[in-house]
């Protein structure tokens, strides 16, 4: 019993109830949907059977649960010591031009050197794109909500820039994309899906998330920053440092996302190659409390409503933003419910 | 070379606008002791309750009234969410933006190749007949010059009321303005109210003036830029004027160099003012601190 008590610890029951709580996000979009003359229940219906009704669309949201789960983590270790990363956007595209600078230079290795060489880029660029307002915050005392998010901007107008001129496709007819990467830059997919190894990427990311910071002194210390700034700081841990590698470490996974994101899916550089896995990556975060079994859980479900909203737009010519505004009225619901205080105060 | 001067200056005062507007109502809120990441949000919700109004009515007063409601309604969902549950200021400024870019993207889609009447040009009388200076500062839109006339304003209301001394006293020390017989949450509900107002009007000048049309997410971070403008302002209206006046005077710029075909890639160009935005804050993130109002150090400065 007493371990049956642990397994169902506050989180875990927290998590459950905020579940039942999102349904009041759906009765909310159903009344609007029903203002604008849409009938929610078709739409509703739509959603689940584009994303779960059939095996590609299943494998579709494992798809998009990879990059999620990423960059929720991303999101997630820097919150863990109090610190709000809206930067994964940004991150993962700091990734994506890191492994396309390697894919284009070193076109002729072998595979097992080069795709570990790719994953190293993908989480240097990352850690990168996160170290900055990271440094910022260490040494000026700027805001790392702002930085990441104006950071978000420079990067993704920095790809803009290198898809169209100095990596431009010269075979392209004028596409803003780079030339296709060697196959042996390649990530395997599986059980002809698009299901990719990134997956193996992700799943490590959350298994490494949890054991660090239940286990590790270095996640004890990280929670202590969380609950205690000031308490952390007597006690004479280094709360700089920390804020460094907590983001540059979650800047990295989301590197890592980008990676994956053009190894596996795109096979090149393009503009788009995220349909915004940063900013939902930021949600599934918080709507999971920086859980790490919750981010599992909350990407599944953002993955579902993900490849639902196209489902939607496809079939019955509703926009994608219904799932948006489903997704940010949930993120209102958890951030004004008591348990949540409860649970991370 | 005095051409381009010119269309600078005169671009920027008409480019630095909505920034404006969206500033003097972060520094309202921030006043007040609430940091409101959601003005972003705000700034769509009036541009796109604005566009939709005027592209109905064909009357784009009726339009910047709607832009102003629709602003404010927003920030309202802000004021409930921090002042009434007390939830986190950043988070939930954030969550107000992701709504506001996914209700604007629903309701304004039918609406994005739509023409509009614009906001009509003002010349002053008199005084923008006066060469150069009249065609520089006197022949805009009325919001334009409704922004630069509320930085004053604002700033005497702050300053010199006892509205502005108790919206000022709950920005600092909530706990002793309550001791004092003020009402700490009505008075932020209004601060972030008021504030949202000035984003929706934000809004209305991009759709309804500046660009005369409604794109999906059209606000582009002017709405962070903004946030980080107030620093630079040290919560300072009249000096958020300078602020605006610098951005709008780098999207000028920005519109010139790509009109003249400079050959400068315009994905850099776009860059530059959240480059300058981040450059502003390294250099005076720190130093400005002095003028920060003291309920609002805990919301930026969570871990030191």
């Amino acid at each position: 019993m007493v371990a049956l008590a642990r397994v169902i610890d506050s989180r875990v029951l927290v998590q459950l109830r905020l579940l039942g709580m999102a349904g009041l996000a759906f009765v909310v979009v159903g009344a609007f949907l029903v203002l604008f003359g849409k009938n929610p229940l078709l739409a509703y219906a739509e959603i689940f059977r584009g994303a779960l009704g059939t095996s590609y669309g299943a494998s579709e949201v494992i798809v998009r649960a990879i990059p999620l789960m990423l960059c929720a983590v991303a999101t997630a270790l820097p919150a863990r010591m109090g610190l709000v990363n809206v930067g994964p956007e940004g991150q993962l595209h700091a990734g994506a031009l890191a492994v396309t600078w390697g894919a284009l230079t070193f076109g002729a290795l072998p595979r097992p050197v080069f795709l570990p060489a790719l994953v190293a880029l993908g989480l240097l660029g990352g850690a990168i794109g996160a170290f900055v307002p990271a440094l910022l915050r260490v040494k000026v005392g700027v805001n790392e909500t702002i930085s990441t998010l104006l950071l978000n901007y420079v990067i993704v107008l920095l790809v803009e820039h290198m898809v169209r001129g100095p990596w431009k496709d010269p075979m392209s007819f004028n596409w803003p994309y780079t030339p296709e990467f060697p196959d042996a830059a390649r990530l395997s997919t599986y059980w002809g899906t698009r299901i990719h190894a990134g997956l193996w990427f992700a799943l490590a990311a959350i298994l490494l998330f949890y054991f660090t910071l239940r286990f590790t002194r270095w996640g004890y210390e990280l929670r202590v920053i969380g609950d205690n700034p000031e308490a952390a700081g007597r006690a004479g841990i280094p709360i700089g440092r920390y804020t460094l590698l907590a983001m540059s470490i979650g800047g990295a996974l989301a590197g890592l996302a980008g990676m994956a994101e053009i190894c596996a899916i795109q096979g090149r550089l393009r503009p788009g190659i995220s349909t915004g896995f940063g900013y939902t990556g930021f949600l599934v975060s918080w709507l999971a409390l920086h859980h790490p079994l919750g981010i599992v859980v909350m990407a599944i479900l953002l993955g579902v409503l993900s490849v639902g909203g196209d489902s939607i737009q496809i079939s019955l010519g509703l926009p994608y933003a219904t799932v948006n505004i489903i997704t940010s009225l949930i993120f209102f619901i958890v951030l004004g419910s008591r348990f949540r205080r409860r649970a991370t105060a | 070379m005095l051409g381009l001067l010119y269309a600078v200056v005169g671009g920027g005062i008409r480019a630095g606008t909505p920034i404006l507007y969206a500033t003097l109502g972060e520094v309202i809120a921030e006043r007040a002791g609430i940091v409101n990441l959601g003005v972003e949000g705000a700034i769509l919700a009036g541009a796109c309750a604005g566009f939709i109004t005027t592209a109905h009515t064909q009357n784009p007063w009726l339009g910047i009234a709607a832009a102003a409601l629709a602003g404010g309604a927003a920030s309202l969902v802000h004021a409930f969410m921090v002042v009434t549950l007390r939830a986190n200021q950043i988070a939930s400024g954030l969550a107000l933006m992701f709504l506001c870019l996914g209700v604007t993207s629903f309701v304004g889609r039918p609406y994005v190749a739509v023409k509009i009447n614009a906001v009509p040009q003002l010349a002053i009388p008199g005084l923008s007949d006066i060469p150069v200076v009249g065609g520089l500062f006197f022949q805009h839109d009325a919001l334009v010059y409704g922004a630069y006339l509320l930085a004053p304003l604002i700033w005497i209301v702050l300053t010199f009321t006892k509205w502005g001394l108790a919206l000022r006293a709950v920005g600092e020390r909530p706990d002793v303005a309550f001791a004092a017989g003020l009402s700490p949450a009505a008075i932020q509900y209004a601060a972030v109210v008021a504030g949202g107002i000035l984003a929706g009007l934000a809004g209305a000048h991009l759709s309804l003036a500046y660009a005369r049309s409604w794109v999906e997410g059209m606000s582009n971070g002017r709405g962070f830029i903004a946030v980080a403008l107030v620093i630079f302002a040290t919560w300072h209206p009249l000096r958020s004027v300078v602020g605006a006046l610098v951005f709008g005077a780098v999207f000028a710029l920005q519109l010139q160099i790509q009109a003249r075909g400079v050959a400068l890639s315009p994905y850099f160009l776009d860059m530059t003012p959240y480059l300058l935005t981040l450059a502003g804050l390294l250099l005076w993130g720190r130093t400005r601190r002095y003028a920060m109002p003291e309920a609002l150090k805990s919301v930026f400065e969570g871990v030191t």
